[in-house]
Parts: structure tokens; sequence; C-alpha cells
């Protein structure tokens, strides 16, 4: 094995620093004075010893190992990685936001629950939705507490017989692994050929037992649910709550609001269409939004206005509980407002226009080269197949790592799972039609490279700083830290 | 419309719908039902400037009081503590902040290895085998150690220490009930978790057991006395720590805790009212395949070269679905790099210095408020946070101070009745002797 990128422990050195505490200027007192002798540490960890040069050495080469938004064309689909306004960076940044306590009297954080409650009206507004709730930390976050919500409104009417819940067999991993978190068994409902929810197949599934079915619109594969009024209409009929995943919303902004589709939850993730960061994965912000019938149940405190300014609301007796210490991650809910005053209304509405005008843009440019499963309008992304590849010996996962080569992050690949050798392409509106066109040709040559020299699409990436990783090894022989070669 | 975030002109648009075959873009959305379809303006806020919308939130947080401006001697779970400025130059690197979970590992590696390092880090301070890539935070940490400790032993009752933080105690509920699993709370006695009560609960039905170390109340907790009593019935040991404390502590892994987890946020991470900040997860090597959340693990390429990806995954929501050991997708890793970042700075030397700090200022404050008459119920040893008694509501008492500039310690009576007029005082390395006196002076001359 060899190294190109020493570890920072690596870098390390007795003797460096990077660091520059505040003067002791209190007494210096022993700690063993303070601590019995069994919990004083004494074995120190071994955290690298490094000069503050050193460490910007460390991670800027680190930067340089990642790809984000800024680096080039990030068309993942289902994960909306649009760009990050810098504007948000700053306004997060300011020491009014940064730098309070959230135990704090109400009356020194008036400027924050403001920000906090005029987020949750403009959220309100953009679903449809009676309250909005910002606890929940991330989409998988919010499913679970949508779910816990929907739960106790069951059990508040003393129907405690409602222990499944519905999810599409095209749903995000999350919807199933939320609802065994929030105690429910989950049921699979079957998508048509035309991949949307078979409704034959929904009306079976439905019942008694039926707490909620959850629902993304439009769905994993990019396509509107257009029988969602009639869906609506089953569920409800059967006495369950209709969930709303809102990974998808940056295809209807402003052009329709679950709230009016008839859902009685909805997460949303701020991260994905009201660009707080990625982060490389986290933190997001998941705020869930209800009808008027779930209030009560909305986890605690809740921000409300009175006379004297803003506070929160503790007694709240039908409440769900807790979801998360204090009030959700308002660092990523200051950049989401951010977003969302920056572009008003209308802005918003241009934001799913040119979402859906890029995928389907896209997806017409594509579909002489690649495989599409369903020949239809999108919304903000499309699904192709790489069956026809598949034949020539070229596998998607292939013509991925081939885009690597190009300068592009590859779509979300194999997934949904309906579809065979799925690629999902998500552009998003902040992208322009040159980068657009670039892309598009780069898969136009991998498909004709498929065909006459697949070997070079087989063996890629070429031009990464690694090449493929052998994560079957990894896998069975974990290494999950770094060991220091004790002499 | 004409907006710096959306690039597409007029001409590239009618290009677009041509290749597309429609005349405008509403019929894109003709598969809208028109009975659902938004056809009015969304009542919000117009659009703003940049320049005006930077001076109206400026504004807004003005309004905020903010620990540059005050003296701040809250903790209870958040502290304000020095940010190494190294920190936020990494963290405005935007291949990181504008990046995604790294699922293509060969255009990911600087991620990816800067989650392996976190990984090592959390692993040192916590004297643990195996650590995830990160949580939500402390709170919802806990709550998912309790899950993994009933899912492994098939057990469904939880004890848990009633010093444990009364929020993270909360969170705890709230997913138990999600699971039906029975939490039972241990009084505290003396500020710390009383072993009798402890020892007659314990039984073959306890799924874990959950302590805080050093707990709420700043108090070192009896770990090496708790451990036997714990793992004498087969039940996990599971600690919650401040990191930063274990740079002076003997960590909970030395002591058998199975699950260490807690919050990143005294390591580079601002208060930013409660969020995000920045769990994180540790157990022994045995539950290495229960941990909940996304691992970093090192392997080679074709050619041998070192790199890492994200591994074990067959654990997670997006192969296992409702199987999955947790449902949680996103992480908090760009807080994980921050932390990373900021022990990087601090370094062997750095935390241990910095902890060191933080005792001797805390102790200096506690034996200054002594002198003046106020006195702490809890005699035992702590870390940066103690408890004194008031003769006066603390609300009035941080009213006043407030008025002096200063952010005054957390009224525990809204968690424990019986500690009506105490005050749970936080001191950080970032408190002078002269910000400290002062705090004392104000306090003591109220209570003569």
């Amino acid at each position: 094995m060899h190294n190109d990128q020493p570890l920072i422990f690596e870098r390390s050195k007795p003797g460096r620093i990077a660091y520059s505490l505040p003067t002791l200027d209190v007494p210096a007192v022993d700690v063993s004075e303070l601590v019995p002798a069994d919990y004083l540490r004494t074995e120190e960890p071994e955290l690298p010893e490094v000069s503050e040069l050193d460490l910007m050495r460390h991670y800027t080469a680190l930067s340089k190992r990642n790809h984000g938004v800024d680096s080039g064309f990030y068309p993942l689909g289902s994960c909306t990685m649009k760009y990050n306004p810098k504007i948000n960076e700053n306004v997060a940044r300011l020491a009014g936001f940064a730098h309070i306590h959230p135990l704090q009297p109400e009356e020194t954080v008036q400027g924050a629950l403001e920000l906090m409650y005029d987020l949750q009206e403009h959220l309100k507004e953009i679903t449809g939705m009676d309250a909005v709730t910002l606890q929940p930390a991330a989409g998988a976050h919010g499913e679970w507490t949508g779910l816990m919500m929907i739960r106790a409104y069951h059990e508040a009417n003393g129907d405690f017989g409602r222990t499944k819940v519905i999810v599409p067999d095209s749903a995000h991993g999350t919807n199933p692994a939320s609802a065994t978190v929030a105690g429910f068994e989950t049921v699979t409902v079957r998508s048509t050929a035309d991949g949307l929810v078979d409704l034959e197949d929904l009306k079976r599934v439905v019942g008694p037992d039926t707490a909620a079915l959850m629902l993304t619109n439009p769905n994993t594969l990019g396509l509107f649910e257009e029988q969602i009024v009639e869906m609506a209409e089953i569920v409800h009929e059967a006495g369950g709550k209709l969930y709303y995943d809102g990974a998808n919303l940056n295809a209807i902004l402003g052009k329709a609001r679950p709230g009016d589709m008839g859902f009685d939850v909805v997460h949303l993730n701020l991260h994905k269409t009201f660009t707080g960061p990625h982060g490389g994965g986290g933190p997001g912000s998941g705020p869930v939004g209800v009808k008027a019938d779930l209030i009560p149940f909305l986890p605690k405190p809740v921000i409300a206005k009175g006379e004297n300014g803003y506070y929160l609301d503790d007694d709240r007796p039908q409440s769900i509980g807790r979801v998360k210490p204090f009030y959700g991650n308002f660092g990523i809910n200051v950049r989401a407002y951010t977003y969302i005053r920056s572009m008003g209304p209308d802005g918003l509405k241009a934001v799913s226009e040119y979402a859906v005008l890029n995928a389907n843009y896209m997806m017409r440019r594509l579909a002489d080269y690649y495989d599409l499963p369903y020949n239809r309008h999108c919304k903000h992304e499309f699904v192709l197949s790489g069956k026809r590849q598949k034949k020539l010996g070229v596998r998607t996962l292939d013509i991925a790592k081939r885009l690597l080569d190009f300068g592009f992050h590859p779509p979300t690949i194999y997934f949904p799972l309906i579809v065979e050798e799925c690629m999902m392409i998500e552009p998003t509106e902040t992208e322009s039609k040159e980068t657009l066109d670039a892309f598009i040709d780069a898969m136009i040559q991998i498909a004709k490279e498929a065909e006459e020299t697949p070997e070079i699409v087989q063996e890629a990436p070429h031009t990464t700083v690694v090449k493929r990783l052998d994560e079957t090894t990894a896998a069975r022989k974990p290494i999950l830290r770094y060991q220091k070669t004790r002499n | 419309m004409l907006h710096r975030y959306l690039p597409m002109t007029e001409e590239d648009k009618q290009e677009m719908l041509k290749t597309i075959g429609v005349a405008s873009i509403d019929e894109l959305f003709a598969d809208i039902p028109e009975q659902v379809r938004f056809r009015g303006e969304l009542n919000v806020k117009r659009a703003k400037s940049e320049s005006e919308l930077w001076k109206e939130l400026s504004a807004l947080a003005d309004k905020n009081a903010n620990a540059r401006q005050y003296v701040s001697f809250l903790g209870a779970g958040v502290y304000d503590h020095y940010i190494p400025a190294v920190v936020d130059h990494v963290l405005m690197r935007s291949e990181f902040y504008t990046a995604y979970t790294p699922y293509q590992p060969e255009i990911s590696q600087g991620e990816l290895q800067a989650i392996f390092e976190f990984q090592t880090m959390v692993c040192e301070l916590t004297g643990m085998d195996v650590a995830n890539s990160s949580m939500y935070d402390g709170g919802t940490a806990l709550a998912e150690a309790v899950l993994l400790s009933a899912a492994h032993t098939k057990r469904r009752k939880v004890l848990i220490s009633n010093a444990v933080h009364p929020q993270y105690r909360e969170v705890v509920r709230t997913y138990a009930n999600g699971q039906r699993l029975e939490v039972k709370e241990i009084p505290y006695n003396g500020g710390v978790t009383d072993l009798e009560v402890l020892a007659a609960e314990m039984g073959d039905d306890v799924a874990c057991v959950v302590i805080q170390y050093p707990n709420f109340f700043g108090q070192i907790e009896p770990l090496k006395a708790i451990e036997p009593l714990v793992h004498e019935k087969k039940s996990l040991f599971v600690v919650a720590s401040n990191p930063l404390a274990l740079g002076v502590l003997t960590p909970p892994g030395e002591f058998g805790a199975d699950i260490v987890v807690g919050d990143m946020q005294p390591f580079g991470i601002p208060m930013q009212f409660g969020g995000p900040h920045c769990g994180y997860f540790a157990v022994k090597a045995p539950l290495m395949r229960k941990i909940p959340g996304r691992l970093v693990g090192q392997t080679t390429d074709e050619e041998g070269r070192r790199g890492f990806v994200l591994t074990l995954q067959a654990r997670e929501q997006h192969i296992r679905r409702d199987k999955a050991t947790s449902n949680i997708c996103s992480n908090q890793a760009l807080n994980a790099l921050a932390a990373s970042v900021a022990l990087s700075a601090l370094g062997k030397r750095g935390v241990k210095e910095m902890a060191t700090m933080n005792m001797q200022k805390a102790h200096y404050a506690k034996s200054e408020l002594q002198k003046r008459g106020l006195l702490s119920p809890f005699a035992g040893p702590f870390f940066n946070e103690f408890v004194i008694r008031l003769n006066q509501p603390v609300d009035d008492v941080n009213a006043r101070l407030r008025q002096k500039g200063i952010i005054g310690g957390y009224n525990l009576g809204f968690d424990y009745p019986e500690l009506a007029n105490h005050m749970l005082v936080a001191v950080t390395e970032l408190r002078t002797k002269e910000e400290i006196d002062r705090f004392v002076n104000e306090l003591g001359d109220g209570h003569a």
C-alpha cells in the first residue's frame, strides 16, 4: 500500500501546536487535587501535533480531493444539488445568530425567535399547511417526527389498531426505516408500468390498520402522481393520513402545494430545496408541516407570538414530546430563510419552472442514446436505464465512473430499485444551458464508447486521485480508525 | 426573470422548449391536475436585493444578546468556547460544504479522509474501538444508543439517571415511545446518580443504564462503581460525555462503557441557538455492525493506493430499508469536520490544556462564590460547571446581571423543583479572572 495523502496523524510531530489559548489568570491548581486518582486520565489521547500552516495545508489538500457544487455539475437525483448562495453563509455567521445560547431568556433572543416564526409562516404558505415545526434536524428525522404525530393522533382517537404505514416500491429508503423507528410495520404498494402508484394495489393494501401512506410527489422517477386526489380519498376514507416526503419539492414550488393535494403531514429538506448546503452529508434541516387536526401533537416547544413578543410554548399536553434538544438546526434555518427572502414569490416559482425545463431538455436529448423507461414529461428529475449498455458489457456503475473523467458528479445510480441499471438525473435550476450541454455531450460520448471501446468505460475513472476502491475488503476487514504504530 | 441564481436566458429557454417539443413551460406542468394546481402567487415576502437583505437580517441578529457582547456563564450542554480561526477557513472551502454524502469515493477522498480522521479522534477521546461519522446531536445520539441497546439485548426497560441533561432525557422518552420501551429514571443523591436505587432497580430485564459523565450538574459520576452493577445483569453501559472533559478525565471506555455518545459542540462549533451541533457515537468492537449512521473505512484502490470508502452499509436505510439499524441518513458531516479541525489545532497538548483551564477557572469561581456565602448543595468533584444556591429566584438575579452585561447561569428550578433558586454555572477558558470576579461581586452583593 502506498499513501499519496498523509493522514493528519502522520503529519504529527511532538512539540508543534496550532492553538492559542487564553492566558491562565486564576491560580494554577493541579487537577490531581480536584479529581480522584481513578478519574484522572493517565494516557493522553493520540491527537495530532501540527503547526497552523501544517493544518491548513492538510485540509486544503483534502478539499482539493473533493467535488462540490462549486467544483462542477452535480446532477444527483433526489438530492437537489443546487447552488449554495454565499450571502446565506455570511448571514448565518453574524454574531447575533452564531453566538447565542439556546437557553438564554426569551427577551434576549427575540430576533432569533422572530426569524424562526417568520420562516414557519413562509413554509406554511409554500406547502399549504396550517402549522410548521422547525425542530427536526434532517429529512429522515422529519419523517419519524411526522409519523410519531400520526400515531399520537390515531391513539388520541382511541384508534390503536393502525399499525401499518404504506410506502410505494419507488420510495426513499428512509421512509420504511422511519416507519420502523416510529413503531410501525411497513407495507409496500406497487407502481404501475407507467411509474405511478397502482391504485388498485393501493385499494388492496389500505384498510383499518392503515396509519398512513407516505408519498413523494413528484415521485422518485420524477413523475407527478396524477391521481393524487383519488389516492388521498382512498387513504382518508380508510381513516389513514397522507404523508408528503418533501425531497422533491423543488419540482412544484409555487405550482402546486402538498396541502392542497390532501396531504396531512409534510416534511421539507431545507438543505435541498432551500439551499442550506449539503455539507458533505449534513447538517440538514427537516421541518414538518401539519394540517389543523394534528397541531396538538407537534413536538414541543412551539414558537408562539404573544403581546410581549415571541415565546416558546412548552405547555402542550398532547405533544409527542421533544424530538431534539433545543429548537432544530437553527443555523441551517437561517440560511433557508435568507434564500427564501432572496427569491420572493416569483423567484420561487421560477425555480420549479427552470428545474423542470432543464430536466425535460436533458431527458429529450439523451433519449436516443439510453433507454428511457418512462417516456412522458418529467418534473425536476428523470430516470434513464443503462440496459442497452449492459448488453455491451458496460454497467451503469461504469458509466458513472466514466463521468468522473469529464469532471462531472454522476447521477444517483441503482435507485429507484424498480428500474434496471437506473440513472436518476436532477440538474436543478441553477445550471446554465452550456453546462447541461457539456454533460449531455459527455453522456453521448460514453454511449458511443460503450459500443466502440467499452474498456475505456469499464476501467474508468482514469483521471481521479484514486482508482476504483476495494469496497469488499473494506467491509470484510473493516479498518475504521487510524492506529499509531506503537514501537 | 433575471436573478443571480437563475442563469437561463430567454434565448436558451426558447431553444430548449423547441428541443422538448412544447410551446411553453406551462405545458410541462400539465400533468398536475387542475384542481390541485396553484394558480395564484405565493403570499410570501417580495425578494430583497443582497445589500437590503443583509441590512435587514443584520438588524434582526442585533436584536439578540450574543456572547461576543455579553459575558456568559450559561452552559447546560452548550458552551461558549475558543474557536481557532482556522476552523472557519477550512469550513469555507466550498469543496467541502457544497458536496453531498461521499457516495462516489474517487472524487470524495477529501471528505472521506476527514471523516476517517474524525472517527479516530472520537475513539481516542472516549477510549472506544469504533466511532461513526456523526449523529444530529448529543440528545438524539443518546436516544439512538438506547434503541441500539434494546435491539441488541432484546430487553425493553431502560434506566436513565435523572442527572442526565433534562432535554436529552425528554428526547430519549420520545424515541422510546416509538419503540414502546419503558424508561425509568434513577434519582440523584448528593449530585450524582443514587447507586443504591440503581442497584435495587437492576434486573435481567434492563437493556441499558444511561449515565452522563460529567453529569448535568457538572459532577463527575462514579463510573467505576456503576459499571459492575450494569454488567452483572448483562445490560449495556451507555455513557454520555462532554468530549472536552475527556481531555483530563479517564475516558468512559476504560470504565467498561459499551456505548459512549455526546456532542462535539465544545470543539469548534458555535452555539448558534442550539444547532446544528454534532453528535458523536462510539462503541466497543462487538457492537460495530449495529452502530447507526455512516462509517468510513480504509481500503486500497486497484493500484494499491490507500483510499477511503463508506463501509458496512448493509446496516443502513438505503440498503436495509425497514430492517435498518436506524433511519438516519443526513448527519452532521460539516460539523464533524469543524470538530476535527479544532481538535487538530488543539492537538494532544491543547485539549488537555483547555480542559484543565476550564476546571481551574470553574473551581476558582466556585471558591470565590463560597467566600461570599454562596454555597453549593453538592460537594463532589466537578468539571467546568457547578451548582450554587441563591436566596432569591434565579430569573430575578439573571435579569439584574443582564443589566451589567452578564448572561447568568441556568435556572435549575425549571427541571428540578427541589432545586428552585439554584443556578447551574458554567465557566469556560474564555472567562477571564476579571469577568469571574465581576460575576462573583454581582452575585455576592445581591446575596448579602
